[in-house]
């Protein structure tokens, strides 16, 4: 145990930090969701040239070329938070496309795709889930078939954030039919703008469409279009996933926003008293601190595994589970110390932040569904992590079998 | 920075371990449980050979001189077999406590092995029945309640609120009553005592000296029950493994897979917590008072979700004596009430924080 950085991570912040300092009037606000803000395009370039996004990405497609070190990379994350400033661009097409081409995609694919998704010019979305395909992804049924020079893609899929925007998706179709149904699938890329791709906004219920469903109609794309072989789609695919979730449940952030907690209870007062002078309230946001202190050590020695080029085990598989699960329970926290106050939404007279920790309630349980659901992750957890049997399939003719 | 073990703590845990794992079966520990004397002699014996009493001890006075965290992994160990030793507090919060208080002599008597300390600082963290010490012309009356460490104590250190003293255990005007407690493994009294002759503990920074005895203790009690509860999820992993019903392993529904997955999904977090927990009653004094109070609180819900979850797991054996599933239980079940429960714990951290008042 050696919590002190040495002299090398030290110079290392302090650079980091006088880049954020220098550059105050360059950030776009950190709420700047739109993806084709100038001011964020012009960021994440400035972020990109000083190795502070796509930093261990290989020059020749537009990274900064450096070593993976996880404790440059925390230290990166940690001074952004303090500074209250946006972090590069983290859509899918870069967390999860980008890695794939790496490992996977051909010279040809790497050349037209990373540089400018890296830039933040060319946005991705992501196709996998499918109506009748969750968690049970791999029983997807969006067809591919090949008709000359090009792939005729026909079906819907579900569940895709940022289609409305998307220059391109990467996504999962069935070319092989007949194959068993892990090897029928292909992985492809598809320009938004072909003709036959229709984008449907859906309304979830926090209120917003963070998703839509996209209808496949005679898509046509040249069957150049894919990553990997036809057939291998599934093993492409498992390669992303696993970026997916080490995206969700930083426990800084849930620390920061018990943070906001504990200063709503501090500033409101019900008849004259603080909320923090609650001992119910106060208890429950004690113990949401210890266990997002928990997960917060957790979290560093994760960075240590990842520093050491070791496998994390259970450490890392938890993460998505535990670190979800304590967000939405954060938020339960807040609109329960709000009192009726913690009902009012967005512009109302006396909301408190806006009405925002309802949407993150909500928001939550949606992160607790997707992405792999709890359910699957205790899936993964008993059976990768401690080695417990699969669910036997059901007997032929028995139901659900086939 | 490293967050992590290094070789030499490795290699103290496993030590502790291997001779745990043939020292402390599950047979030998009923046989304790049942008031026979063998196991805590082999224990003592073994724990002494393996230097696991010198390890909190200043190298001035031939010990290892290292800290919480060392002391911790060892904690870990025990709890995870149950096994009955009054480290916690004769090599623990005693050491800790005259380290911190400066007294080299009771350190030296300690270090011979001449005296063995027991502790009795309960009051400190809330008071019941009358508990409470007095003291006048070195003589020292009241009650001391669940005085930890009484296995094989000869001597015990407790405490006036101001000041730490030391008691000879067949001193005059003490009287002793054992208390009959869920957890076997661990013996405690409660002294009442009525002008018995007291040493004062040297030095004078007592209150210091006392809230890192409690602080340090709690965070042993954490590690303990650490270890007991990855011990429980372990052997619930494998008899789900095991045992069939249906014509299937039971570990294959997802009913009790997911029990699996629960408790080692929140137990996994809680090794991290204990290790940085132990690491900054050391090195970061700033935080040592929360992350103490942090790690106990919380090992003690997770515990207690384990120890329950993990006997379910084993069904209608889990519930008898002949598995001894329940030792795990009930030593869980008594590190959650010593040194405060959960929730005096945490409200003691919500003052530290200044939230509320």
């Amino acid at each position: 145990m050696d919590l002190n950085f040495t002299q090398e991570y030290v110079d290392f912040r302090a650079e980091v930090r006088g880049f954020l300092e220098d550059n105050k009037d360059n950030a776009p606000p950190r709420g700047d969701r739109s993806v084709r803000s100038k001011k964020r395009l012009a960021w994440q370039k400035l972020l990109l040239q000083n190795g502070y996004a796509a930093r261990t990405h290989p020059k020749e497609y537009g990274g900064f070329g450096a070593a993976p070190d996880a404790l440059k990379a925390r230290i990166i994350a940690e001074e952004f938070a303090r500074a209250k400033m946006p972090g590069g661009i983290s859509g899918q097409g870069i967390n999860m496309l980008v890695p794939t081409l790496l490992e996977l995609g051909t010279d040809e694919q790497k050349q037209k795709y990373i540089k400018p998704t890296l830039e933040g010019d060319m946005v991705w979305c992501q196709g996998y889930s499918e109506p009748g395909a969750g968690s049970d992804l791999a029983s997807l049924r969006t067809s591919a078939v090949v008709d000359g020079d090009d792939f005729v893609i026909n079906g819907q899929k579900i569940w895709t954030s940022t289609a409305q925007f998307a220059d391109m998706m990467f996504c999962l179709v069935r070319t092989e039919p007949d194959a068993p149904k892990h090897q029928g699938i292909s992985y492809i890329l598809i320009d938004m703008k072909t003709p036959g791709i229709e984008v449907r906004p859906l309304m979830t219920m926090t209120g917003y469409a963070e998703f839509n469903e996209v209808f496949f109609t005679d898509v046509r794309v040249p069957v150049t279009s894919i990553v990997g072989n036809r057939g291998e789609g599934w093993m492409v695919a498992n390669a992303t996933l696993t970026h997916e979730r080490g995206m969700l449940g930083d426990p800084d952030a849930a620390l920061s926003r018990l943070r906001q907690v504990a200063d709503i209870m501090q500033n409101e007062q019900v008849d004259g008293q603080s909320l923090m002078d609650n001992q119910v309230y106060r208890d429950r946001l004690l113990q949401l601190q210890g266990e997002a202190t928990a997960m917060k050590m957790n979290g560093m020695r994760l960075t240590t595994a990842a520093s050491e080029k070791k496998s994390s085990g259970m450490a890392g598989l938890l993460v998505k589970l535990q670190g979800c699960e304590l967000n939405h329970q954060i938020a339960e926290l807040a609109i329960d110390v709000m009192g009726e106050y913690g009902m009012l939404l967005h512009d109302s007279p006396f909301s408190r932040d806006k009405g925002m920790w309802q949407t993150a309630y909500m928001f939550d349980l949606g992160l607790i569904i997707g992405g792999g659901s709890a359910q699957i992750q205790k899936n993964i957890i008993a059976e990768r992590g401690l080695g417990m049997p699969r669910e036997p399939k059901p007997a032929a003719g028995s139901f659900g079998a086939k | 920075m490293y967050f992590g073990l290094n070789e030499d703590q490795t290699m103290l845990q496993d030590s502790v371990r291997r001779f745990l794992e043939g020292a402390s079966e599950l047979e030998a520990v009923r046989g304790f449980a049942e008031g026979e004397g063998a196991l805590a002699q082999t224990l003592y014996d073994g724990l002494m050979e393996l230097g696991v009493p010198f390890v909190l001890l200043p190298e001035a006075q031939g010990g290892l001189g290292l800290g919480v965290l060392e002391a911790a992994l060892i904690q870990e160990q025990l709890g995870r077999h149950v096994a009955p030793s009054s480290f916690t507090a004769a090599y623990g919060m005693a050491v800790i406590g005259l380290r911190e208080a400066g007294d080299s002599d009771w350190l030296d008597r300690i270090a011979s092995g001449e005296v063995v300390m027991g502790v009795g600082l309960t009051e400190a963290t809330g008071g019941r029945e009358g508990a409470g010490l007095t003291l006048a012309d070195g003589k020292v009356s009241g009650r001391a309640t669940f005085v930890m460490g009484a296995e094989n104590a000869t001597h015990f250190m407790l405490t006036t609120g101001e000041q730490l003293l030391i008691v000879e255990r067949v001193a005059s005007g003490i009287n002793e009553t054992a208390l009959t407690m869920i957890d076997k493994t661990r013996h405690a009294v409660t002294l009442d005592l009525e002008g018995a002759e007291a040493a004062i503990v040297g030095g004078n920074n007592h209150r210091d000296a006392q809230a890192k005895m409690i602080d340090a203790g709690r965070v042993l009690l954490a590690a303990d029950t650490l270890g007991a509860a990855e011990m429980m999820v372990e052997k619930a992993v494998a008899y789900a493994k095991e045992r069939e019903q249906f014509n299937r392993p039971i570990g294959s529904f997802q009913a009790v897979k997911h029990m699996c997955a629960e408790m080692a999904a929140k137990l996994e977090p809680c090794r991290s917590l204990v290790w940085y927990a132990a690491y900054a009653q050391d090195h970061v004094p700033e935080e040592a008072p929360l992350m103490s109070r942090h790690a106990k609180a919380h090992l003690a819900e997770v515990g207690k979700f384990i120890a329950r979850t993990a006997t379910e797991v084993h069904g209608g054996m889990g519930f008898t004596d002949l598995l001894g599933l329940h030792y795990w239980f009930k030593r869980i079940g008594s590190n959650r009430q010593l040194l405060g429960g959960p929730q005096a714990v945490r409200d003691e951290a919500a003052k530290l924080q200044g939230f509320g008042g």
